[in-house]
């Protein structure tokens, strides 16, 4: 048996990940023993005396391009020129032990750049000042007379490269130090091919799955089919005879069957019969509460916003409206369903607990891997690799306690792996959701009031008790609450309803389903008040010069109202989430007897500045390739208690089929402004395709997935 | 014991004969760049050559492939330079990466069967699912790959 590819992850003594990374330029990469190390000028920095760089990222890298764009902030700063840079995760543990040193390493909210970006700069421009007073100090020369960049400090025709100073330069005040201004960017804006790519095309890169350690066997799990429920009895006499077995272990509310190989481990629980208490969720059906969340929205609702109209002005306004619309929206419940299945492997000893996982949140893995087992955070190591997907999943830290509670009852590792179909039916789901605008327009068509009510699953009651107390999630009401829109009385109200289903962050979060119906019903407006949908919007948004300059771009770029063949239109919408707006204009082909095909999407964003904007256009994509696999396909549906769908035979996942031609622009405001990329590309693909949809068909759709739809025309 | 011809190599293994390839490969070969989406042939993760030809690996049992010449993306060249590698990393199609061991086997059995299919061809050939949506740059390599492999 070739056991060449057996060890590939090891453990160094300080806890690091030894991942096999062999990136660009750094095929002698030093591991990560991430403390101590004499030539490690910060945290975030080791400097080698082969000149090369190290820089932690303290982020996942689950698709998003973080191993490339947090480093290159670094370097900007640091002055090294790219190819010497390399890559390796910070560790969890060490943030836990050292006061926050890497601040939140939770990847999520499109956060990484858009909040990262200060502390790497400073990381980077410190650096540099210790390794100029280090290179002063040596030649007995003021450091002001020092220039840094390209690896090396120079002065009088002299130089000496950092890795000769690290060193030196670790025991050195920086002192106050400048960041850049962007004018002076050299490497921020260059479009840059990300780092682990070579390992991702040869089979090379390790995720959660791939880690394999001496003596690992493996677990297979079967949840209660009812979110909630627990387990009763199970009688394990079939499958103790079954190939490889080991043991079953009962985790309450699921139960795990260890045996020698993946294999075993899930053909042997899908041979073991389980009773389950089914609990409060038994019986209940999403049919039934679409129905109540719909009926929820004639009730009042609680305040949104703080700077809004009140129920009886908005009451008084639409009394007096010359004309009234209303649309009620519906968004179903979602599941992430990552590429990679979850998983996670764990050792767990007398004294110390090791994970290797793929997680968003490896603060959080580490954190429940002590309170599971009862180890102190001290001795708990979380070793991070690559994800494969994470789409907010991976925040949730689940299955790494489901995991860890396998492994205390396991000699040596084991591995976890989830089902898709576990993935599916045990999700931490986007919430449901349904949305009522109403707006009054004056005789001239005007519009002079714009009201909503959300109803809505709330994701943080279950982390916040005093979330259901105050009756907003603030989660649920994003890009409901604030509308930009210049209507001069307007208001937000809010419903929590919750269900048995667990619910989560899902790429977007509220924007995700909000953005569809306000931006749906935009064009409602529109259309009740005769105007063009880029013209009405440019009215109402004068005082918002990014969203408008966004949307004068997106016309031009798109081609608004050219010739387009029958069954064919362009659809608009636009949408600020995350720090960044992005306007999209959909080219959208229905068929007579109404097959939908997006056939173009065209982007125009605004993040501010750009760090890289390859991996900046990628996320776009990615996001119109989420927003439309919900869009066409995406609904998760309960019936007596139990989730429906299992796998993407019945979850549908857009294909290549199914992918548009897709053009992303950017029009940058820059100044302060650093926005999110990893989320904003996808809550406008939506409505800009149900708006084109409109255009061609006259039907006005108000709930997705459109595959509820007939969609025919004559 | 069944015989099985991976990436060159011959291997005697003692394996329940009704086991995935899929599981084969990944637990008792450890060769982990096949990676497991679905386990029902839907996403094409999986996705190896079974004699030349894209199969999914989590559909085929151990059994059927006995003596066959099995590839894995680890074997697709030498040095991760075959042209879909090479257009692979031209484009940056990889986001998280994760379902591209598929897509590379996948769009290196249809340029072997079609070597300049145009972006039809593409969609027709190329089921394999990707959540991060990277189908557009995937479209433009295998293009780049059409064109590398004429160049060599």
């Amino acid at each position: 048996m070739n056991r060449r590819n057996f060890v590939r992850v090891a453990t160094s003594s300080a806890g690091g990940l030894m991942l096999a990374f062999h990136l660009p330029g750094c095929s002698k990469t030093k591991l990560p023993g991430n403390t101590g190390l004499p030539t490690e000028i910060n945290a975030w920095l080791v400097i080698d005396p082969d000149n090369s760089v190290t820089v932690r990222v303290a982020k996942s890298e689950m698709g998003e391009g973080i191993f490339t764009s947090l480093p290159m902030i670094v370097a900007e700063e640091l002055g090294v020129d790219w190819d010497q840079v390399k890559t390796e995760y910070a560790d969890a543990n060490r943030n836990l032990k050292e006061d926050s040193v890497y601040g939140n390493m939770n990847t999520g909210g499109s956060r990484s750049v858009r909040m990262g970006r200060p502390a790497l700069q400073l990381a980077g421009a410190t650096a540099r000042e210790q390794l100029i007073k280090a290179a002063a100090t040596r030649w007995e020369t003021d450091p002001k007379h020092c220039v840094a960049s390209g690896g090396k400090v120079s002065w009088n025709g002299k130089s000496l490269n950092y890795g000769e100073l690290a060193a030196d330069a670790a025991l050195i005040d920086a002192g106050d130090v400048a960041i850049k201004e962007p004018a002076a960017y050299e490497l921020i804006g260059r479009p840059t091919l990300r780092v682990e790519v070579p390992l991702k095309v040869n089979g090379s890169a390790i995720y959660g799955m791939d880690v394999r350690l001496d003596g690992m066997v493996y677990a297979a799990i079967k949840h209660c089919p009812v979110i909630g429920g627990t387990v009763e009895s199970y009688n394990d006499d079939s499958i103790q005879a079954h190939p490889g077995f080991i043991q079953v272990v009962n985790l309450e509310t699921s139960v795990a069957v260890v045996a020698d190989h993946y294999w075993q481990a899930q053909t042997a629980v899908d041979a073991l019969v389980v009773n389950w208490n089914k609990g409060q969720g038994a019986g209940t059906s999403t049919k039934n509460w679409e129905a109540e969340f719909r009926a929820a929205l004639d009730e009042e609702g609680v305040d949104a916003s703080e700077t809004q109209a009140s129920f009886d002005e908005i009451k008084t306004a639409l009394e007096a409206s010359n004309s009234t619309l209303t649309g009620d929206y519906f968004a179903p419940y979602l599941a992430h369903t990552c590429m990679e299945p979850l998983n996670c492997t764990v050792h767990v000893q007398d004294d110390r607990v090791d994970i290797w996982t793929g997680t968003q949140n490896p603060e959080g893995a580490t954190t429940i891997g002590a309170e599971t087992s009862g180890i102190s955070t001290d001795n708990v190591y979380t070793h991070n690799c690559f994800l494969g997907g994470g789409f907010g999943r991976r925040s949730n830290t689940d299955y790494v306690g489901d995991a860890v509670r396998i492994g205390m009852q396991v000699k040596g590792p084991v591995q976890l792996i989830w089902s898709r179909k576990e993935d599916v039916r045990q999700g931490r789901y986007r919430p449901m959701s349904a949305i009522r605008f109403t707006a009054g327009f004056d005789e001239n068509k005007e519009s002079v009031v714009l009201a909503n009510h959300s109803v809505t699953h709330s994701i943080l009651s279950g982390i916040n008790r005093w979330i259901v107390r105050s009756g907003i999630d603030p989660t649920s009401v994003e890009g409901l609450a604030e509308i930009p829109y210049a209507i001069p009385k307007k208001r937000a109200t809010h419903t929590i309803k919750n269900t048995h289903l667990t619910t989560w962050f899902w790429r977007s979060v509220g924007s995700s389903q909000n953005a569809f119906a306000m931006e749906s019903f935009i064009d409602e407006m529109a259309e009740h008040a005769g105007a063009d949908p880029f013209a009405f919007r440019l009215s109402l948004l004068e005082e918002e010069p990014d969203l408008s300059r966004v949307l004068e771009v997106l016309r031009e770029k798109s081609g608004w109202g050219k010739r387009m063949a029958s069954g064919t239109a362009q659809g608009l919408a636009i949408h600020e989430s995350f720090g960044s707006i992005v306007g999209q204009v959909a080219d959208v082909v229905v068929t007579r007897n109404g097959k939908v095909k997006v056939e173009r999407v065209v982007s125009v964003v605004d993040c501010g500045h750009l760090v890289n904007p390859l991996t900046a256009g990628e996320q776009v994509e990615s996001g119109i390739m989420y927003g439309l696999t919900a869009a066409l396909f995406g609904e998760i549906r309960v019936r007596d208690g139990a989730v429906v769908e299992s796998n993407f035979h019945n979850y549908e996942i857009a294909r290549m089929i199914d992918a548009p031609q897709m053009e992303t622009h950017f029009s940058l405001a820059g100044g302060d402004k650093w926005g999110g990329m990893g989320e904003p590309g996808l809550p406008p693909l939506a409505p800009a395709v149900c708006n084109a949809i409109f255009r061609i068909t006259g039907k006005r759709v108000r709930s997705l997935p459109l595959s509820r739809h007939d969609l025919s025309w004559a | 014991m069944i015989e099985l011809k991976v990436n060159g190599t011959t291997f005697d293994l003692d394996v329940d004969p009704e086991t995935p390839l899929l599981w084969v490969i990944r637990d008792y070969l450890n060769l982990t760049g096949t990676k497991f989406g679905c386990g029902i042939a839907q996403c094409g993760a999986c996705t190896v050559h079974v004699n030349g030809y894209a199969q999914r690996s989590c559909q085929t049992k151990l059994r059927e492939v006995g003596g066959k010449e099995i590839t894995t993306i680890e074997g697709l060249s030498p040095d991760s330079n075959h042209p879909v590698q090479q257009a692979w990393i031209e484009h940056d199609v990889p986001q998280c990466g994760y379902c591209q061991s598929g897509q590379l086997m996948a769009a290196a059995a249809l340029l072997s069967d079609n070597p300049d299919p145009d972006d039809e061809q593409i969609d027709a050939a190329i089921d394999n699912i990707c959540r991060c949506g990277t189908y557009q740059r995937i479209r433009r390599a295998i293009h780049r790959a059409a064109e590398l492999a004429r160049e060599v």
